[in-house]
């Protein structure tokens, strides 16, 4: 009984601290930068299409939210679509996760309501940015050992020239 | 009858039902502000026309009838909740002058009837459902409105001995010097849990218990039927407070303020109360509900009884 009546006394107490609650639109939360929002497509510094057309993130999707078509161009891959269905997304992350060139990343924004679904689904111009996001330094073609227009093989960093393999005949 | 009772005739259920809509609203602000969070402060000033948006919203509800219920009983269960809450309030004293029948020399018992009557609303409602849950809800809540009465009953008994009279109006006019809350302290706390027992109320939620019962007696409902239990509960709030008020904290006396201020701020610390308990308690189990109720309040309200008459033979004898 008596822990009745300083539960009625601490829980009226309650009235004088202070509120909790963020009131939203007026006052906004802080959102740390690895925080899971809406996903954008980045650019390597040079300002090209990070995405190689991999599949891997569509490969790594939970809910199957992306679609992508590969095209290629001199050597490049690209993709020819990239959609990201959002109202089927959970942002979990594991597309960013499986990216090799962290070309998709998660942002600090989820403020992405629609009136009508179908404009949850993203289409490339929608995901692509201008910048390189998360990882400023990162172009995947400096370090990978793939010929293209203006870097042939064998001058990435860290690679050695290719191996001429009539020297190994006897 | 006089032109003035007929307007109050009209306009005290309009007040009710516009204090329990209200009353919705001032639950979930003051909830919020005891439960660290802000409640629903967006539509209108403060939030106040929230009560006007979910009414609206629950009018254009669907107002589903199952195809297994019993149809007429199902209709009739929440307007006689509603009626017997209404009915109720003829007899409360806002004042000295204005109130139907506050003059009226069975008041209190009366008030007692009406209360009585509102378990058929829950009993008929959870039987003509014909769904376990409601019918499960619905016999909590006979058991437990029926012998919470017996105690209600009994705890008035020691302010009707003070009086000498079972007229509201009177009541109040004899706490002119002392309100009983003193003298009939025990009756006060034994009355105070009746009531909240008797309107369902946390932490006497059993009837509905929503983590066992789903919904309890309204399972059922839907729609405006629904919000007819819902408002019954809110106005069955204000009828308590104001009854403890009039009962208990002398009803509209007071010093400096007028009369209908004074019974108005102290139903309104009530209901604050009310809303208190629900913020802060959690439900007793069924059995223990029970156990306080028989083995503890009815000898406490019987020892009441016995009390005060003796104090008032002794007072007349000597
Ligand atoms: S965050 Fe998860 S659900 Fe969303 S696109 Fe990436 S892998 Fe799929
Ligand atoms: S976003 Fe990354 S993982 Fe997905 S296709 Fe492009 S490069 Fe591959």
């Amino acid at each position: 009984m008596l822990g009745n009546v300083r539960t009625l006394i601490l829980t009226f107490l309650h009235a004088f601290q202070s509120r909790v609650t963020v009131q939203y639109p007026e006052e906004r939360p802080y959102l740390p930068p690895r925080y899971r929002g809406r996903i954008i497509l980045s650019r390597d510094p040079d300002g090209e299409e990070r995405c190689v057309a991999c599949n891997l993130c569509a490969v790594a999707c939970p809910v199957d939210c992306i679609s992508l078509q590969k095209t290629e161009e001199q050597g490049r891959w690209y993709p020819e679509y990239f959609r990201i269905n959002f109202s089927r997304c959970i942002f979990c992350g594991f597309c960013e996760e499986a990216c090799p060139t962290y070309a998709i990343q998660l942002t600090p924004d989820f403020e992405m309501s629609e009136y009508n679904r179908q404009n949850l689904v993203y289409e490339k111009e929608d995901l692509l940015i201008s910048g390189t996001g998360k990882y400023p330094d990162y172009s995947f073609y400096h370090v990978a050992g793939v010929g293209i227009p203006g870097k042939e093989r064998g001058t990435s960093e860290h690679e050695r020239p290719p191996v001429d393999l009539h020297t190994l005949l006897p | 009858m006089t032109l003035l009772a007929l307007v109050g005739i009209v306009i005290t259920p309009l007040v009710i039902l516009g204090l329990a809509t209200l009353l919705t609203w001032v639950e979930r602000r003051l909830l919020g502000v005891w439960q660290n969070r802000c409640g629903p402060n967006r539509v209108g000033p403060g939030g106040v026309l929230q009560a006007a948006a979910d009414g609206i919203k629950i009018l254009f509800k669907e107002d589903w009838t199952p195809p297994f219920a019993d149809k007429g009983v199902f209709v009739l269960a929440p307007a006689i909740g509603m009626m017997t809450v209404l009915l109720s309030f003829a007899v409360i004293p806002l004042t000295f002058s204005s109130s139907i029948a506050a003059g009226l020399n069975v008041g209190l018992l009366f008030v007692l009837a009406m209360m009585g009557l509102g378990v058929y609303a829950v009993v008929l409602a959870g039987w003509a459902s014909n769904s376990k849950f409601a019918l499960l809800g619905g016999m909590r809540a006979a058991a437990q409105m029926i012998s919470y009465e017996v105690f209600m009953g009994l705890a008035l008994m020691g302010v009707v001995m003070m009086t000498g009279s079972f007229s509201l109006r009177d009541i109040v006019m004899a706490q002119s010097g002392l309100w009983f809350v003193l003298p009939q302290c025990v009756g006060f706390v034994v009355f105070l849990l009746a009531g909240i027992a008797e309107t369902h109320r946390l932490p006497f939620d059993l009837p509905e218990g929503e983590n066992e019962l789903g919904a309890g007696f309204h399972t059922e409902y839907s729609g405006m039927k629904f919000g007819m239990f819902f408002i019954a509960e809110y106005a069955g709030i204000v009828l308590v407070s104001a009854l403890i008020t009039t009962l208990y904290l002398g009803g509209w006396q007071g010093p400096i303020l007028p009369a209908p201020i004074w019974f108005t701020l102290k139903t309104t610390v009530l209901i604050g109360f009310f809303i208190l308990l629900r913020a802060a308690l959690p439900r007793p189990r069924y059995d223990q509900l029970m156990a306080l109720g028989w083995k503890i309040l009815l000898p406490l309200s019987l020892l009441n009884i016995v009390v005060t008459g003796a104090v008032l033979l002794l007072h007349t004898a000597g």
